[in-house]
C-alpha cells in the first residue's frame, strides 16, 4: 500500500508543479493546494501504514498506528491553510490593483540602465 | 617608539596635520609644511641606518600574523632614500606647480599617505603588512591620478590604473598567502632562509605566478603597461613621483625581494627576463610616436622598468648556479639603474611640467625652439635626456654599459641557448636604439627648430621652480662623474637582494674595448641616423592598425564583461517568476539525478501494509480529480475538483486510523473551498495564458520529472530504516505522564506544545495579514500613507 501511496503523492506533486508553472495566478494557487495534499499524504505514508489501532490510549490495545506523523500533519494542515488564505487574498488584491492575473505581465520594475 | 616606526608613521601624521593646518592658515602654502615630514623621515632613516638600528617589531594583531615588522636592509634603504628625498623635492616643486585655487589640502594629504604607504612597502618584513601598504599605494595613487576629478580623462585613467593594480594586489595577496601556507611564517626574512622548503613544495609554481603577476601589473610590464600612459592625467609632480621614481618600482622591489626564493626555478628567470626585454622593446618603440611630452616619458618609464626587470632576471641566474658570480654584476646594474632612473626621470618629468606650465602646452608638434628662451630648463633637459639615452659621462651611460655587458654575459649560462640569447640581445639592442631616438628627438622637437605660436608667452621659470629638477640633475652629473661614491650603497643593496655578500664593486667609465662599448657606439650611430631621417621611416608606425592596441583590448574586455553581466542579470532576474520556478525545480531534478548516478542505493526492504479495495477506489478518485484539475478550463470546476482531492485525502486519513487529522482536513477543506469560491467571485475568469503546445510540453516535462524524483526519493527512503521510531515513548507515557488518552492531542499540546504555539501564531499573523491587505490602502498620489475608508 505504501508504494501506491508514494506514487500517488508523486503524481500529485507532478500535477502541482504543472499548475504552478502556468501563467495564471489562480492555477498557481490551486497548484500549491494540491502540493499540500501531496506532502501530507507522503508524510503519512513514510511513517508507515501498518495497521494498528487508532492512537487513543486503551488498556487492551497492543499496537497503535504511529501518532507522530499525525501530529505533524495536523500542524502542517493548519499552516498551509493560513498560507493559502493569505495567498488568495493577496491574489485578489493584486488583481484589483494591477488589473491582471497573468504572471507574465507582472514583471518587475523597468530597467535601470540601457 | 622605534625610529623606523616613527619614520613610517611621520607621513601619515602629516597627511592628517597638513589639511588641518591648511584650513587655519590659508596664507602659508601647505606644501612648505608638508616638506617637514619627508625630510624628517629621511633623517630618521639615515640615523637608524648609521646607528645600526635596522629592525623594529610591533605586535599589532599577532594572532593573525599581522605585525608591523620593519627591516631596513641595504636594498630597502636605497628605496627609502628615493622615496623620502625625491618626495621632498617633488613637494617643493609642487609648491610652485599647483596654484592656490587647487584643492591643496587634499593633494598633500594623498601625497603623504602615498609616501607613508610606499615606505611601509619597502620596509615591511611581514607579508600581511606588505600587502596592506601595497594596496594603500594603489588607493592613494588612484586618488592622486584623479586629482583633477572634473576631467573625464583623469577619472578614466585613475579607474584603469586602479583596476589593473588592484588586480595585481590581489594576486600578491594570493602569492604571499601561498608562501605563508608553505613556510608557516609571516616574515619575509624567515622565508628567505627556507628556500629549499619552498622550492620543494607543490605550490611553488602557484606562488611564483601570483607574485610575478603582482609585480608585472604594478611595474607596468607588458602587457599590463597600459595603465601607466593613462595615469599621466595626474598633476606632473604626481607623475614625477609615483609614476617614475617610486610606485612603479614597487614591482621591481618585489621581484628583487623574492629573487632568492624563486630564482631557483628557470621559469622565474625566463619570465622575468623576457617580460622585461619585451617591455623594454615595445615601450621604447611606442615612445617614439607619442605626441604628448608626458606620453613619451610614460612609455620611456615603462621601457626602463623593463630594463630593470631584465637585469633582475639575468641576476637571478647567480642563485641558480652557485658558482656564477658574474651575474652579481647584473643585480648591481639593476640597483644602480633604479637609482639613476629615479634621478633623471624625476628631473625630466619636472622639466616637462615646467615647459607645460610656462608655455601652456605639452604637444610636441606645437613646441619648438625653446632653447634660447628657457636656457636653464634646456640644460637640465639635455642632461636628463642624454643620461636616459645612455650617453657618457652621465650616470645613465654607466648603468647602460653594465646592462649591456650583463646581457652579453647571459650566454655564459646553461639556461640560455644561442637562440634565446639572440632574441634577448635583439630585443634589448633595438629597444636601446629606440631609447636613444626618443630621448634625442624629445630634445630636438622641444628646444631646437623654429618657434610656433604658443598659448602662453614662453619665458624661463623662476629659480625656486627649477630648484628640484636642478638638484636631481646635479645628482645625475655627480654620480655620472664619480660613480664610486655610490658603490657602498649599491654593494649593500645587491647583497640584500641576493642574500649573500657582494663586494669589491667598481664602476668605471672605461672598461676597455668590449662588446658592450661597441654596441653602445653602434646604438649612438644608428640612433643619430634614425633621428635625422625620421620622416623617411616614420610610416613604420602606420603598420600597426589604429585599433589593434592593448588599450582597445582592455576597453572591449571591460565593456564586454559589463555587457555580459548585464545580460545575465537581465535574463535571470527579469525573467519572471516562472523562470525562477523552472530553475528551482530543474536544480532539484538535476541534483536528484546526480545523487542517483553517483551514489546509487537500492530500494531497500519495504515493510508493506495490505492493499484494501476501498483504498484503491479512493486512489482512482484522486487520480481522476487531479487530472480534471489540470485540464479544467473553468473556475468552478477546478475548485470542485480541488475539494474532491481534499475530501478524498480526508477519507484516506479515516482509513489510516487518523481521526484527528481527518476531522481537521475535512473542516479546513470546507473552509478553504468557501474561501476559494469567495475570492474567485472577484477574480477574473480562469484564462490559460499563452498555453501553446510547446509551453505545455515544457511544463509537463518538468512536472513529470519532479514527480518522478519525489517518487524515487520516497521509495528509496521508505526502504531504508536504520532506527526504530521514537513513538514507543509517546505511546507508553501518554497516560502516565501527560494524563491524556488521545496521543495526537497530547503530542500537540503537551509533548510538543511549542509547535502548536507557533502554528497558532502563524494563523494569527495570516489573519492580521489578510486584514491589512484588505483594509490598508496606499496610493502613489497620496502624500502620506493613510487608510482608505
Amino acid at each position: 500500500m505504501e508504494i501506491i501511496m508514494i506514487i500517488l503523492a508523486g503524481i500529485l506533486v507532478a500535477a502541482a508543479v504543472y499548475l504552478i508553472l502556468s501563467r495564471s495566478l489562480l492555477r498557481v494557487i490551486i497548484g500549491t493546494s494540491v502540493l499540500t495534499h501531496a506532502v501530507n499524504l507522503l508524510l503519512l505514508s513514510m511513517g508507515g501504514l501498518k495497521t494498528g489501532a487508532i492512537p487513543i490510549y486503551g488498556e487492551t490495545v497492543k499496537r497503535y498506528v504511529d501518532p507522530i506523523p499525525q501530529a505533524l500533519i495536523l500542524t502542517a494542515i493548519v499552516i498551509s491553510f493560513a498560507i493559502t488564505a493569505f495567498f488568495l487574498v493577496l491574489a485578489f488584491r493584486s488583481y484589483k490593483e494591477l488589473g491582471t492575473d497573468n504572471l507574465a505581465e507582472m514583471r518587475g520594475v523597468p530597467d535601470d540602465e540601457q | 617608539m622605534h625610529l623606523l616606526q616613527l619614520a613610517v608613521l611621520l607621513p601619515f601624521i602629516g597627511a592628517v596635520l597638513v589639511p588641518v593646518f591648511y584650513s587655519y592658515m590659508k596664507r602659508l602654502h601647505p606644501g612648505i609644511v608638508a616638506l617637514i615630514f619627508p625630510v624628517a623621515a629621511a633623517a630618521l632613516l639615515i640615523i637608524s641606518r648609521l646607528s645600526g638600528q635596522a629592525e623594529s617589531h610591533f605586535a599589532w594583531m599577532p594572532r593573525l600574523g599581522l605585525n608591523l615588522d620593519f627591516n631596513l636592509d641595504g636594498f630597502a634603504f636605497l628605496f627609502t632614500m628615493l622615496i623620502t628625498v625625491i618626495g621632498a623635492l617633488v613637494i617643493f616643486y609642487s609648491v610652485h606647480y599647483l596654484g592656490r585655487r587647487e584643492a591643496l589640502g587634499h593633494f598633500y594629504c594623498y601625497l603623504l599617505i602615498f609616501m607613508g604607504a610606499m615606505l611601509g612597502v619597502v620596509l615591511s618584513d611581514n607579508v600581511l603588512s606588505l600587502y596592506m601598504f601595497w594596496e594603500l599605494t594603489s588607493i592613494s595613487s588612484f586618488l592622486l591620478i584623479a586629482f583633477w576629478n572634473h576631467k573625464e580623462k583623469s577619472i578614466q585613467g585613475a579607474l584603469k590604473s586602479m583596476l589593473i593594480t588592484v588586480f595585481g594586489g590581489l594576486m600578491l595577496l594570493g602569492g604571499l598567502l601561498t608562501l605563508v601556507s608553505i613556510t608557516h611564517t609571516f616574515s619575509i626574512r624567515e622565508m628567505l632562509t627556507m628556500t629549499n622548503v619552498i622550492a620543494g613544495s607543490p605550490l611553488f609554481t602557484v606562488a611564483l605566478v601570483f607574485i610575478l603577476l603582482a609585480a608585472f601589473t604594478k611595474s607596468a610590464q607588458f602587457p599590463f603597461h597600459i595603465w601607466l600612459p593613462d595615469a599621466m592625467e595626474a598633476p606632473t609632480p604626481v607623475s614625477a613621483y609615483l609614476h617614475s621614481a617610486t610606485m612603479v618600482k614597487a614591482g621591481i622591489y618585489l621581484v628583487a625581494r623574492f629573487t632568492p626564493v624563486f630564482a631557483v626555478a628557470p621559469l622565474w628567470i625566463y619570465a622575468v627576463t623576457f617580460a622585461g626585454a619585451v617591455t623594454l622593446f615595445w615601450a621604447s618603440f611606442n615612445a617614439v610616436k607619442q605626441r604628448d611630452l608626458k606620453g613619451v616619458l610614460a612609455y620611456s618609464t615603462v621601457s626602463q622598468l623593463g630594463l630593470m626587470m631584465t637585469l633582475l632576471g639575468i641576476g637571478g641566474i647567480s642563485l641558480h648556479y652557485h658558482h656564477d658570480e658574474i651575474f652579481y654584476m647584473s643585480i648591481a646594474a639593476c640597483v644602480f639603474h633604479i637609482f639613476n632612473h629615479a634621478s633623471f626621470k624625476g628631473a625630466l618629468f619636472m622639466v616637462v611640467g615646467i615647459i607645460d606650465h610656462e608655455t601652456g602646452t605639452r604637444d610636441l608638434h606645437k613646441l619648438g625652439g625653446l632653447m634660447q628662451v628657457m636656457p636653464i630648463t634646456f640644460t637640465a633637459a639635455v642632461i636628463g635626456a642624454l643620461s636616459m639615452a645612455g650617453v657618457p659621462p652621465f650616470n645613465g651611460f654607466l648603468s647602460k654599459e653594465m646592462f649591456l655587458s650583463s646581457m652579453f654575459d647571459s650566454s655564459e649560462s646553461a639556461l640560455f641557448n644561442p637562440v634565446l640569447v639572440f632574441v634577448l640581445l635583439a630585443l634589448v639592442i633595438i629597444g636601446s636604439i629606440f631609447t636613444f631616438i626618443y630621448s634625442v628627438k624629445l630634445l630636438k622637437d622641444v628646444f631646437l627648430g623654429e618657434r610656433h605660436a604658443l598659448p602662453k608667452e614662453a619665458h624661463e621659470a623662476p629659480l625656486a621652480f627649477l630648484a628640484s629638477p636642478l638638484i636631481l640633475i646635479t645628482i645625475v652629473v655627480v654620480t655620472g662623474l664619480i660613480p664610486n661614491i655610490l658603490a657602498p650603497m649599491i654593494e649593500a643593496a645587491s647583497s640584500a637582494v641576493l642574500n649573500k655578500p657582494v663586494d669589491h664593486l667598481h664602476i668605471a667609465h672605461w672598461h676597455g674595448i668590449n662588446p658592450a662599448l661597441l654596441t653602445t657606439l653602434t646604438i649612438f650611430v644608428l640612433g643619430t641616423l634614425m633621428v635625422l631621417y625620421f620622416s623617411k621611416w616614420k610610416s613604420v608606425y602606420k603598420l600597426q592598425p589604429e585599433h589593434w592596441t592593448f588599450n582597445t583590448l582592455y576597453q572591449s574586455a571591460l565593456k564586454n564583461s559589463e555587457h555580459l553581466s548585464y545580460k545575465i542579470n537581465h535574463s535571470v532576474i527579469a525573467g519572471g517568476s516562472r523562470l525562477h520556478l523552472v530553475l528551482i525545480f530543474g536544480t532539484f531534478i538535476v541534483l536528484t539525478a546526480l545523487a542517483l548516478l553517483f551514489a546509487p542505493t537500492g530500494f531497500g526492504k519495504w515493510q508493506l501494509a495490505d492493499i484494501r479495495i476501498y483504498e484503491l477506489i479512493l486512489v482512482i478518485i484522486i487520480l481522476v480529480a487531479t487530472y480534471m484539475v489540470v485540464i479544467a478550463k473553468s473556475r468552478i470546476f477546478s475548485i470542485i475538483m480541488l475539494s474532491a482531492i481534499g475530501y478524498s485525502v480526508g477519507l484516506f486519513f479515516v482509513f489510516f486510523n487518523a481521526p484527528d487529522i481527518a476531522l481537521t482536513q475535512l473542516t479546513i477543506e470546507t473552509i478553504s473551498t468557501a474561501l476559494f469560491l469567495m475570492c474567485f467571485f472577484h477574480l477574473p475568469k480562469l484564462t490559460l495564458y499563452g498555453e501553446t503546445a510547446k509551453f505545455k510540453l515544457h511544463n509537463a516535462a518538468i512536472a513529470i520529472l519532479t514527480g518522478l524524483s519525489v517518487i524515487v526519493i520516497g521509495l528509496i527512503a521508505y526502504g531504508h530504516r536504520y532506527y526504530p521510531s521514537i513513538n514507543e515513548y509517546y505511546i507508553k507515557n501518554v497516560y502516565e505522564l501527560a494524563a491524556g488518552k488521545n496521543m495526537v492531542n497530547v503530542i500537540l499540546v503537551d509533548f510538543r506544545g511549542f509547535d502548536t504555539l507557533f502554528e497558532s501564531a502563524v494563523l494569527g499573523i495570516a489573519g492580521i495579514g489578510i486584514y491589512t491587505l484588505i483594509k490598508l490602502r496606499y496610493r502613489k498620489d497620496d502624500s502620506n500613507e493613510q487608510t482608505e475608508k
